[in-house]
Order: C-alpha cells, then structure tokens, then sequence
C-alpha cells in the first residue's frame, strides 16, 4: 500500500489514536492483510509505540499479518459444524491444494476457521475477504475454485451468494412496528429528559445483552454523574454463537436503533454515539452509512436536532474486527480507544467512567429499539407485554434441528416448549437446547415447560436445538475450542483454564478419559468461574458443569475402563514418528492403550 | 512384628540422581530396612515386579519400555509415587518436547560431529521414543508427588516415614522444593 | 465502625481509597499475589490474591477497602484456588527449576511452596518459546514469563520507554519487544531500568549474576513467602512479627 492511500485512511479517521483499530481494518479491507511497513506508518504517524500497533493487530482475528489474495474463514459454529461445514471445508482446501491456517505458497489464498459470524439460519457460511456468503453447497466450492485460481475479484462473484435473508419467522409488537424515522424523536420533542425517562421506568425495559439490567437506572446513573461530556455507545458486537438477531435488525430495523441511540443522547446529553458493529457484519456497513446520512439530511443527527439548538448529536460506526470478548462492555471501551480489547476492572462502571474517562451508556441493539418501542406506544402498554418482571418481548435466534430456523419474537413468559413448536421442532426427539450459546445454559427436555424471562430462562437470544442423534460431546467440544479462541487471555483462569478443559472434553471425547477427568472438569468450571477477571471467564465453564449436571451419561459412556491408566495422550500414535523414523513396524513398535 | 511393606522402584526417562539420594539415606536406611524389603529395584537388581504396597518412580516416560514398566507399577503397587522433577513434569529430558523428535534424532546420529557411518539406530532391541516426553501423571494416576531435583535424602526418608506411619505427609519447608 | 475490614477474624485498619491488598499488606498480613506490586497501578490479572469478600470471589489487589468487609483468605479454600492458578501458570510455561538461575528466588516457586503444590496436577503445554539474548547486559527467557505485565508497567510508566508490550490473545498472549527487529538488543534498556528489577520470575533476568548464592542461602530458602514478601521488593507484603 503506497503512502497517499495510507494518508487517506489517517486522513479519514482524523489522524485519531482512537481509529487505529479502524484504519487497520481499512488497510486489510483493501490488501488483505497488514505488512510491518503498515503498522509502522501508523506507529510513526499516531506518535504510539510500534508495539502498541502490534499488539492490536495480533489481538484481533480478522486482521493479518501475511499476503494473501483470498482469505476465506469458515463460520465455526457449532450448527453449521453438524451441517458438515468441516465436509466442505476439506473439499475446498483440497481442490485449492492448502492447508488448514496456512497460506498457498503462491500467496494466493488462505483458508481459516472463525468463530460463528451469525449466519446459523442460513446454512454453511463464510467470510471471503471479509464479506458474507451463505448457503455454501459443493457447487458453489467448485464455483469459488475456479473464481480463485482465476482470480476474479471479490467483486465480481455471483452477486446471489451474498443474499442473506431476513429470516423472519414470528412478529409481534417490535418486529410489527411500522416505523417512520424520526416519529418517536418527533413525538418527544417537548418532552424533558425528566419526562421521557419517566415514561421508560413505567415501561421497565431490562438490558438485552445478557445482564438484564434495567435500561432506566442505567440511564439514570449516565446522566447523574457529573460531567462535561458524555456517550452513547451501541453495542453490536453479537458474537454469542447462534445468535444474529442484531443482523435482522440492522437490514430491516436500523432507523430504530438509531432513534434508540438519539434519544438516549438526548436524555443523558451525549453529543457523540458509537455503533460498535462487529466486523463479521462487515456487509452491512454501507446500507448503515447510508441510513446514517438519511437522518443527517432529515435533521435527525448532526447540529440541532430538529430544530432543538440544544440539541447536537453525531453516531459514528466503529467496526470490531474478529474479537467476542468486545461484546463485554468494558472491553468494548477499550476497542472504541483503539486498544487491545482486554476489559477493564469492574469499578468504575461505564456510566461513571466510560469513554474517553466520560459517564457513558453502553447498551444492546435491541434494548436501545425497545426503548423507541416503548416510547411508541407509552410506558404502560409496554409494560403489560411480558410478565411481571420481565416486561416487553424479545428477539431469539432459533437454529439447528428445527423446521424453521430464524428470527421469533415472543412476549417475555413464553415457555421454551411453546418456542420449539411455533419452530417446527420434533420436541419428542429433542436432546439439549443450548440457551445462550455456549456461555449460557443447557436445556433438557424436563426445561421445557420453564418461561422465557429474566426471572427463569434468562436469555440473550440464541436458541440452539439438538436432536437426540446429534453428539452432544461433540457440541461441548466446539463450545470449549470456542472460548479457547475468545479468552483474551489477560487472568490465568481463563487463559489456561479454558485450554485445560478443551484438553480434557477431547480426551474423554476420545474414550482415553476416566472418573478423575470428570472431577476435574467439575472442579476447574468452578475455580474459573469464581477466579476470573471478568464475565466471559466467568460463564466460560457453564456448558461444562450444566452438562456434567444433565447429560452425565454422555461421558460416563465416552470413558476408559481402567481408573488408573489414562494417558492424555494417545499411546500407539505417539511412536508413529519414531515408526516412520526408523521404518520399524515390528510388535515392540507398537503400544496398546 | 507386622509384615514388610514391598516396595519396587524403578528410574525412567531420569538420571539416576533420585536414586543416589534414596542411597544418601545413608545408615537410616537400616532401620527402613526393619520396615520395608526391595522388590524390583537397581539395588535388588530384580528385573520383573512382583505385588507391591509401595511403588517409588522416577523420571518421566520418554519410549514404548518406559510406558510398559510405568503400567507394570501401576498394576502391581497400592501407592505409586513420582518422585524428582522429572517424573512430575518432565524435567530436563522434556526439553527436547519443543523439537520433533526427527530433528532431534538426526541432530544426534546424523548431523553430530565426528560421526562415523552415521545412522539413526532402529535396532528392535532399542525401545523406540515417544513423540514428546510425558510426566508420569499424564499416563497413570499417581498417589504422591515428590518434588526436587533430586529430592534430599531427609526429604526422601520424612516422606516415607510419615507414609508408612499413615500420617499425613507434611515436609518441613526447606525439605520441599523443586530444584 | 470506621475504615476497619476484617480479614480472617483480623481487624485492620485502611484508608480511604486503598484497596484490600494494599491494607492488608500496610498491616503485614500476607495475601498471596504475582502480578502486584505496591509500587504500580493494581492490575488484577494472575488471580491469585482473590479473596472472599462477604462471600464473594474478588481480587484483592483491585477492590476497595470499604468499611465493614468480611475477608476470608487464609483458608482451605482459597488455598486450593491459589495452588490451581499456580499450577496453571505452571503448565502454561516451561519453568524447568532444576534449570533456573531465578530458582530460589522466585515469586512463583514461593507461591507455589507457599500453596503446597506437589505437582503441576495438568498436563503440560511444553510451548515453543523463544530465548532472546541479544543484550549485553539482561536476558530474556519467554519461557518463563507468566505475563504479570510489571515490566510492561514498569518500563511505561516509570522508565518512559514502553520497551515491553502484550500481543496475541487467549492462550496465545505473550510478551513482546519494542524495537524494529524485536529483540531486547535494539532497544536503550538499561539494566538499571525499572524493568529489569521488577520480574517475579525468571524472564527477565541480569546477565553474570546467576547462581549468586549457594542452594540453603538463597531467598526464599530462608523462609516461606509470607514471611520474605516479594522479591522484588523484600518485605513487602509479608506478614509482620512482633
């Protein structure tokens, strides 16, 4: 990349330490990876350390440090996984003659796995240079093999295997919302802060992202705490495999996220929002900065909003780049600073020292559209959706065995069992339903009658089913390899914990295991749970001590006979190098388990 | 008088050093001797372990002979014991786990100086080396762990006291350490 | 009462603003720890000085004293919990002791003798790490480094230099070297820096000072942690004798 390019993107992100995150990925957008000469420009221009650059760089997977023409990252879900995501992925690496995380010697292309980029409805999926393709089948393989080996741009590819549908399977009262921009801006405009957050304790929305912590006295605390600026910050960083409600959102809804975002500004007087879009939803940006500069030209953003000369406000999108842990909201304030995306301690909170040290508020996509919706139809409406304590609906992301995976939107007190109907799953035949994604919890068929709401099922949304024919050990594999990946790696619990339980799940999983591995997969789920930094290590072992509470017989039968010899390793094939070395294959060459 | 307690010991992927300190144990060793008779041992010289209450092991498992002798202990010992560094986590015989093992064979026998007809041996009489080398523990379950490089005489001879006493076993502090 | 905690039935005194680690290390009761140092900002991310505070799981090192706290820390417990972080940090690395000029003097040996760990109870990850040589006067062992991050603190905030920062992430973090080719060589450390005085193992360590002192007359040979306080700083956080 020449220096005038390079100038532009600083240029462009207004010479700002901050946007380091966001001038990287600009440059990997548009060469495919970042080279030394890069992070040292930056390094230079910014006047931060060399290291800094590399730190950032290193710390988030979709940036890279080597050439490549095509970077192709399969979504690791655990859905697509049982789809045969892995059947496909060996078929392209074959045909392109690549290893797994290795790139061609031609610097042609690379083929990778990544963590779910939420895309579970739509069949297997990936990330090309960044882009989203779904419904991968082995036409559309042979198809991107031949597109590669002739290196025909990105761009130019079948426009119709970047579809990504809506999927919207039930409505009810914010998914039905006939929406006109600026309507609940406009229909509050007289209305003092005082007023409006009146309306939203009736209302009593609780946060969507997982914590359930009241929207009210989280804007309360914000506006409260003396200061001379502060933000809204929208946290879009969806990365809980399973889960793409913020995706349907963003392509049908964003106007109200944005009203959502604005009238926050308006209550707790932030003149500046960040939408912190993770990168895997790269596809949507350019639909949003349209929408963005709609609302600019309707006086909806920018200086004086509607007419208010009291009232300036500016939504700047801040793309993630590969990292789930930025969905905690202090290591999402860490990444908006341009930094490593490594969560802070847990005092202060954000609404007293957030961004830039200012109160700031951080909420969910869909809490700041609950808010609008609120807002729509009054406090005391709203407040009779749902049950007692858990008022409104809520959007869930159903994928895996079921007729019809995609978005339901449901009142809070809907049972799990009545949620498995209206998805057309075979309940009878039913084995786990993973609440949450891998962080949450476990469903047993004796779940099923429970509510869907803070006060029992507490939920962010994404609902995996698993038939009875599915391995469920196979499910806790992919969960813990899955935080082995996002642990960023900043307390020791999690940073060697979730590796020594991926460790173990694979050993018992290979029938090497005994009654002492399962104690200490019980033991370690509590040790990391109540010695980590901060929640994803927290909840990083729940898959684990759920399942070994409800499903113990998918161990027990996976586990060696003898209590005493249990090798982690695999004792025959750890001489095969030895074999191979001294071309020996007489009996003493072999060892039995 | 209660019956001898068996005890069989046996050195692996080691240097022997945890067995000269069991041989430091120097004339307290004859009062052990009132408690304790060798079964499979250096020092007995029997090659083949007959049921044991106790089993000492030292280094960590490096080739097919040392996993076979390692389930023979475990087989054949109430309490199987790692004793020295490196049968607790490897020691200095796992430093060669951060190369494959060809590198390090043909560093050996192929690429050393002042080699002759140099060849790696693939003699069936040699046990052939697993891929990385492996404490003990990572195999077989092991009762007790005692740690040093070698452990101290003292520490070897308070250990065993207190074991074959049933207390619980509680080493002075200068007694435990790693090195 | 007033800006009193108690730790293990103990009261102790604090003052405004100060965290459990720092009051408890103010009236000599030792609370187990590896990435603090009073002298830097609490970091909060080996985990082993989490105590319980009125039944919950916290970092002493990061949580405010506020008066009234019941702190449990010297107990069974904890001291399992502490032993599995060591045995962890243990695992994670290669601390090859037998091998360790740092052996006798370091915090995570202390810890881990202090904690009675027997064994690294897991199984070993035997990284492939880099030893970095190219300074006259420090070496650099990643295969010892735990990833406290005091250097990295250190040589930021007193030094002024950032010669160390952290990279990757997960399992894959670790430490690395501020200079175009990325060794310890090309940059102006000095070993006189901050830096170089404040590893609590064996990462960072003076050249031609190895082995200074025979095995029984080493630091920690002396006596348990809690009574010699850190390396780094003799004394503190030990617990006081009368």
């Amino acid at each position: 990349m020449d220096v005038i390019e390079l100038q532009a993107i600083l240029a462009k992100e207004q010479h700002h330490p901050h946007y380091l995150l966001q001038m990287l990925r600009l440059v990997q957008e548009k060469e495919n990876y970042i080279s030394p000469q890069v992070m040292s420009f930056f390094a230079e221009k910014l006047n931060i350390p060399l290291t800094k650059v590399q730190g950032v760089v290193d710390f988030y997977s979709l940036l890279n440090t080597t050439p490549r023409d095509y970077h192709i990252l399969f979504s690791n879900n655990i859905i697509e996984q049982l789809q045969g995501k892995e059947q496909l992925m060996k078929q392209l690496m074959s045909k392109l003659g690549v290893e797994l995380g290795k790139v061609r010697a031609d610097n042609r292309v690379c083929i990778d796995n990544t963590s779910c980029i939420g895309m579970s409805d739509q069949g297997i999926s990936v990330l090309v240079n960044g882009l989203t393709i779904t419904n991968l089948d082995e036409q559309r393989i042979s198809e991107m093999v031949d597109l590669i080996e002739k290196k025909i741009p990105v761009s130019q590819w079948n426009a119709q295997w970047f579809e990504v549908k809506d999927n919207i399977q039930r409505k009810d009262q914010l998914l039905s919302t006939d929406f006109i921009a600026g309507s609940v801006l406009d229909k509050m405009k007289n209305n003092t802060a005082d007023q409006i957050m009146e309306i939203l304790k009736v209302a009593g929305i609780r946060g969507c992202g997982g914590a359930g912590f009241p929207l009210d006295s989280k804007w309360d605390f914000c506006r409260q705490t003396p200061a001379d600026e502060r933000f809204v910050v929208c946290d879009a960083d969806e990365g809980e495999p399973g889960t793409f409600k913020d995706r349907i959102l963003f392509q049908s809804y964003a106007d109200l996220v944005f009203e959502g975002m604005t009238i926050c500004a308006k209550i707790i007087g932030a003149k500046q929002g960040f939408l912190y879009l993770r990168g895997e939803y790269r596809y949507l940006l350019d639909s949003l900065e349209k929408i963005l500069e709609k609302r600019r030209d309707q006086n909806l953003l920018g200086t004086a909003i509607l007419g208010d000369s009291n009232f300036d406000f500016e939504i700047k999108i801040f793309m993630g780049a590969g990292a789930y842990i930025c969905g905690a909201e202090t290591a999402l304030i860490e990444s908006l600073h341009g930094n490593r995306g490594v969560p802070r301690r847990r005092l202060p909170y954000p609404v007293h020292q957030g961004y830039n040290k200012k109160p700031t508020v951080v909420n969910n996509v869909e809490t700041f559209c609950l808010a609008v919706k609120a807002l729509q139809m009054g406090g005391e409406t709203f407040a009779k959706l749902g049950t007692e304590q858990s008022h409104g609906t809520k959007l869930l992301s159903i994928s895996g065995d079921c007729k019809k995976p995609g978005i339901y939107e449901f009142q809070y007190g809907v049972s799990v069992r009545e949620v498995l109907e209206s998805c057309g799953a075979d309940i009878s035949n039913i084995q786990m339903v993973q609440n949450s994604g891998p962080a949450g919890n476990s469903l047993s068929p004796e779940d099923f009658d429970r509510k869907i709401a803070f006060e029992d099922v507490s939920t962010t949304g994404s609902i995996m089913i698993f038939n009875k024919d599915k391995d469920l050990l196979e499910v806790i594999q992919n969960f813990a390899n899955f935080f082995v990946h996002e642990s960023c790696g900043f307390c020791t619990p999690c940073r060697v914990g979730t590796s020594i339980i991926k460790n173990l799940v694979n050993k018992v999983r290979k029938g090497r295991g005994s009654n002492v591995d399962l104690k200490e997969m019980q033991d370690l789920s509590i040790l990391i749970r109540n010695a980590a930094h901060c929640g994803l290590g927290m909840t990083a072992t729940n898959h684990i001590s759920d399942t070994l509470k409800k499903f113990p017989q998918i161990y027990k039968e996976r586990l060696h006979n003898s209590e005493s010899l249990h090798p982690t390793f695999d004792l025959d094939a750890a001489l095969e190098d030895a074999r191979q070395i001294t071309h020996r294959q007489d009996a003493a060459a072999h060892l039995s388990a | 008088m209660t019956k001898k307690l068996k005890v069989a010991t046996a050195s692996l992927a080691g240097c022997f050093g945890c067995h000269m300190s069991i041989l430091d144990i120097d004339e307290k060793l004859i009062p052990l001797s009132e408690l304790i008779e060798f079964d499979r041992c250096p020092i007995t010289d029997v090659k083949k372990i007959g049921k044991c209450d106790i089993g000492i092991i030292e280094g960590g498992v490096c080739n097919a002979e040392n996993v076979h002798v390692l389930k023979e202990f475990r087989e054949n010992c109430t309490i199987l014991i790692a004793m020295g560094a490196c049968a607790i986590n490897g020691g200095v015989p796992a430093l060669r786990n951060h190369y494959s093992l060809k590198d390090c064979l043909e560093e050996s026998y192929l690429n050393g100086i002042g080699l002759e007809n140099a060849q790696i041996p693939n003699d069936p009489e040699i046990p052939l080396l697993l891929n990385k080398v492996h404490p003990l523990h990572e195999v077989v379950t092991i009762d007790y762990f005692l740690p040093g490089c070698p452990p101290s005489a003292d520490a070897i001879w308070t250990f065993l006291n207190e074991l074959l006493s049933g207390e619980a076993i509680k080493l002075p502090y200068q007694a435990l350490h790693f090195d | 009462m007033e800006n009193i905690i108690t730790i293990d039935e103990q009261m102790i005194p604090f003052k405004t603003g100060q965290t459990i680690m720092d009051a408890a290390m103010e009236a000599g009761v030792y609370i187990p720890h590896l990435c603090h140092n009073p002298e830097f900002e609490p970091h909060g991310s080996c985990r082993v000085c989490v105590v319980k505070v009125n039944g919950r799981m916290m970092s002493s090192c990061t949580t405010k004293a506020t008066a009234g706290q019941k702190i449990e820390n010297n107990t069974p417990e904890l001291q399992e919990n502490r032993r599995c972080l060591t045995q962890m940090l243990f695992v994670e690395g290669n601390h090859v002791c037998p091998g360790c000029e740092k052996s006798g003097n370091c915090q995570l040996q202390a810890v881990a003798y202090y904690t009675e760990m027997l064994s690294p109870r897991f199984q070993h990850f035997y990284p492939y790490r880099e030893l970095d040589p190219t300074h006259p006067d420090v070496i650099i062992d990643f295969n010892r480094c735990i990833l406290c991050e005091l250097c990295v603190r250190a040589s930021r905030d007193i030094d002024q230099k950032n010669i160390f920062a952290m990279s990757g992430r997960g399992i894959k973090a670790h430490l690395i070297i501020n200079s175009p080719t990325g060794k310890l060589g090309d940059t102006d450390l000095n070993v006189n820096d901050k830096a170089v005085q404040v590893c609590p193992v064996g990462a960072i360590i003076k050249r031609k000072q190895g082995y200074m002192n025979p095995i029984g007359e080493r630091f920690y040979d002396q006596a348990p942690i809690d009574e010699m306080g850190d390396i780094a700083e003799p004394h503190a956080g030990a617990k006081h004798h009368d």
